[in-house]
């Protein structure tokens, strides 16, 4: 039974390590979430570079010359001309578009229209409002006639930052940063969503290609039916575990290297910092320019929070969760592709699946936000949800009663649909050419031989 | 001496009885047809010898000993729908099925080498299976099938998807195997294979076994007592020349001379019937007409349905 279950995780294995999407995926993976994360902010860039003129109409007068130009945003201040002559010669001008300011504009703030032949972008529509918001305070204030204004007002601004302190058992305190656990939180919970999603479809794509291809038939005569779709979940959850230990080495391989490109100085930092530096790159590169001596301190201070997350244990209950998730999902996913003769009638049973899957997503949202509250509680517990919540409630630091009890719940949950995936799965893989429904799937269920 | 049986095999899936009472008995190295139209039952029959699904209710015997999970090593199968992994390397996965089997690496990749050679395809190893063309998968499905020398072959339709060329290299193996000493089950819905490789055969219909024996047995016993009479002369002499007892079915006439189908209404006559044409005819050639297992197939399969209306069929 050993033996030849581990001939077949070792095909399962090897076929998809070996294959050019898998190594394109491991390597483009750290690439790509780092696409993820700067890429926004570039596009942003890129769109600015082309310089767009707007031409401003301002009958109040109040405005002229007062709204601020960018690299990219200019202004031109018309004199004497109407709407409509402008209009009429809009397709020989460059304008980007034509702000008219009405002069009722202080009494009536709507009196402000911006015209185009196309939608302006959002970007330039707050930068106008802002900008006229600012002007229009400004002179209302100033119609105050108060001395000192610009000076009362750089004293009354203040930004106020609330440092949360952590009362341990032993009497200590901890100062802890949830937006540094919420990210990690979310990051572990997103990971284990988008694995299980992957992985399992994987198993599914697997076993109606067998299917399909009829090469179930001769591999079930030498192998039993049971034994085949656990050596598939198993390898192929082996290949996601390959794939994500490759991307936490390759990501930190790829963190020293710019490192010692950009910031010799730092030396080889030990691992945990590095990770600590991973999540926050940000705050590297801030590291390396003057900033205020306050917010320097709170990076300081956020550094010291990051040691103290617990990595080893992160690392550990994403592995716990990763595959406990994976082995209750895949076996379903299993399931299904057993029941079904091509990809596009897995549909009517993908949703059972996919609703616990997208409830436990939703749900995280508000999992770290308010990470004690009852629904963070009770999806941690619900085996179908806990992997996602209890990875994303864990950075908060949650008591072990309840990390155990969702762990053992998981592991009984996932015990008992391998077993129930099983049942379906040795009677859908020999079946063709039939429409299953629910009603037939409980049938191959309790059918007993 | 019997190598395989199976006894009173009865399997009922959740809509339908696929079996019922279903015994065979094949004898050591010998070639034995499982025939039956499509849905007979035959692929849960092969599924159960298998052991891909159990019997509710019979016994199934190897070699004198009630058949075990292990044997599963002493059994080669194809099945009638080929199934290769189309994304993998033909030798790889000629490999990962020997294993399966119950053979170490080395031993099978030595086999295959062997078997790779014989068929003169070495250069397929390191093919994509979806490289190649169908009646190639088909080799290498039948080097699959037999890599392990399994005690029991069992064939399902095996040669659907081969050119002439092939079916011939194939049935010399398949025979070259059995003398070796190999038993052979073999399905199939072509009688002239039947006819010429089979030495018995178990009909099924609507999942019970309605023939069994020898093949030459079977065909025997379905004679019909007509005989095929080659003659030279005046063809419309033969009508007038015949007692009662016989009667003229057909009559065709040729360059070379007149061939006339007599049946022969009791067993006995049949040397009288030569006795009564030699004095007025030249005779050429007389023949008894053993029929074709084609005809004994549809007759039979026809007659049951007559005699049953198939509850199946409405479905």
């Amino acid at each position: 039974m050993t033996s030849k279950s581990s001939i077949v995780i070792a095909r399962e294995y090897l076929t998809r390590v070996r294959k050019k999407s898998f190594i394109i995926m491991t390597i483009i993976g750290p690439l790509l979430f780092a696409a993820v994360i700067i890429g926004p902010a570039w596009f942003a860039t890129l769109e600015d570079r082309e310089v767009r003129v707007i031409a401003v109409i301002d009958s109040s007068r109040l405005f002229i010359d007062q709204i601020p130009e960018t690299d990219y945003l200019k202004f031109e201040y018309l004199e004497n001309v109407t709407v409509d002559e402008v209009r009429e010669k809009f397709d020989d001008t460059d304008y980007y578009a034509v702000l008219y300011i009405a002069h009722i504009i202080t009494s009536t703030p709507s009196a402000v229209q911006l015209m185009s032949d196309r939608q302006p972008s959002l970007n330039i529509r707050m930068h106008i409002s802002n900008a006229i918001e600012k002007e229009l305070e400004r002179l209302k204030l100033a119609a105050y006639n108060i001395d000192d204004l610009d000076r009362i007002l750089e004293s009354v601004r203040t930004n106020v930052t609330i440092r949360t302190i952590i009362w341990q058992d032993d009497g200590g305190e901890k100062e802890s940063f949830s937006e540094l656990a919420m990210i990690v939180g979310y990051v572990g919970g997103f990971l284990i969503y988008f694995f299980i999603f992957l992985f399992g479809a994987q198993v599914m794509r697997g076993v109606i290609e067998e299917k399909t291809s009829r090469v179930v038939e001769i591999i079930v005569s030498s192998v039993r039916p049971f034994q085949l779709m656990l050596g598939k979940i198993v390898g192929i959850g082996m290949v996601g575990l390959t794939q994500f230990l490759l991307w936490v080495v390759l990501s930190l391989t790829l963190v020293v290297i710019s490192q010692q490109l950009f910031f010799p100085d730092l030396g080889t930092p030990s691992s945990e910092t590095v990770v600590a530096e991973d999540l926050f790159s940000s705050s590297t590169l801030q590291q390396s320019q003057p900033i205020e001596s306050e917010s320097s301190a709170r990076f300081m201070e956020m550094f010291a929070s990051v040691s103290a997350i617990n990595f080893s244990v992160m690392l550990f209950s994403f592995l716990f969760y990763f595959l406990g998730g994976y082995l209750l999902y895949a076996s379903l996913f299993a399931a299904i592709g057993s029941a079904v003769d091509n990809e596009t009638d897995t549909q009517q049973f993908m949703l059972p699946i996919t609703i616990p899957l997208i409830i436990a997503i939703i749900v995280m949202m508000n999992a770290i936000m308010n990470p004690y509250g009852p629904i963070a509680f009770w999806f941690s517990i619900i085996p179908f949800t806990s992997p996602i919540i209890m990875m994303a409630r864990i950075p908060f630091g949650v008591p072990v009663w309840e990390v155990a009890l969702s762990a053992g719940l998981l592991v009984l949950t996932f015990i008992f649909t391998t077993w129930l995936a099983g049942k379906i799965y040795r009677t859908g893989i020999l079946m063709y050419g039939k429409k299953v429904n629910y009603k037939e799937l409980w049938k191959w269920i309790r059918y007993q031989g | 001496m019997e190598f395989f049986s199976a006894r009173e095999v009865t399997k009922s899936f959740v809509n339908h009885r696929a079996l019922d009472k279903v015994s065979m008995s094949v004898p050591e190295k010998s070639i034995y047809g499982l025939l039956g139209p499509n849905g007979a039952g035959k692929t849960t029959l092969i599924r159960i010898v298998n052991q891909i699904t159990a019997p509710d209710d019979g016994e199934l015997t190897l070699n004198g000993r009630t058949l075990k999970p292990a044997d599963t090593y002493r059994i080669g199968y194809m099945p009638e729908e080929r199934g290769l992994y189309k994304k993998m390397k033909v030798g790889e996965q000629a490999l990962y099925f020997a294993r399966l089997k119950g053979l170490d690496k080395k031993t099978a990749t030595k086999r295959l080498k062997h078997w790779f050679e014989k068929f003169d395809i070495q250069s397929w190893w390191g093919k994509k299976v979806e490289e190649l063309s169908k009646g190639m998968q088909q080799k290498v499905q039948f080097i699959i099938t037999i890599i392990h020398e399994p005690e029991l072959l069992i064939f399902d339709e095996p040669f659907s998807g081969f050119d002439p060329i092939n079916t011939n290299l194939l049935k010399k193996e398949i025979t070259g195997i059995r003398d070796r000493g190999t038993t052979i089950i073999f399905s199939t819905h072509n009688m002239g294979s039947v006819e010429e490789l089979c030495d018995h055969i178990t009909l099924i219909d609507n999942s019970r076994s309605i023939i069994d024996g020898p093949v030459q047995e079977i065909r025997n016993s379905f004679k019909l007592d007509i005989y095929r009479v080659g003659f030279e002369g005046d063809p419309q002499k033969l009508y007038g020349l015949l007692s009662p007892a016989y009667e003229v079915l057909e009559l065709t006439g040729g360059l070379t001379g007149h061939t006339a189908r007599i049946k022969v209404h009791r067993k006995s006559d049949d040397n009288l019937l030569l006795k009564q044409l030699i004095p007025h005819l030249h005779i050429t050639s007389f023949t008894e007409e053993i029929p074709s297992m084609n005809d004994i197939f549809i007759d039979q399969v026809e007659k049951q349905k007559k005699k049953t209306p198939n509850p199946k069929a409405s479905q």
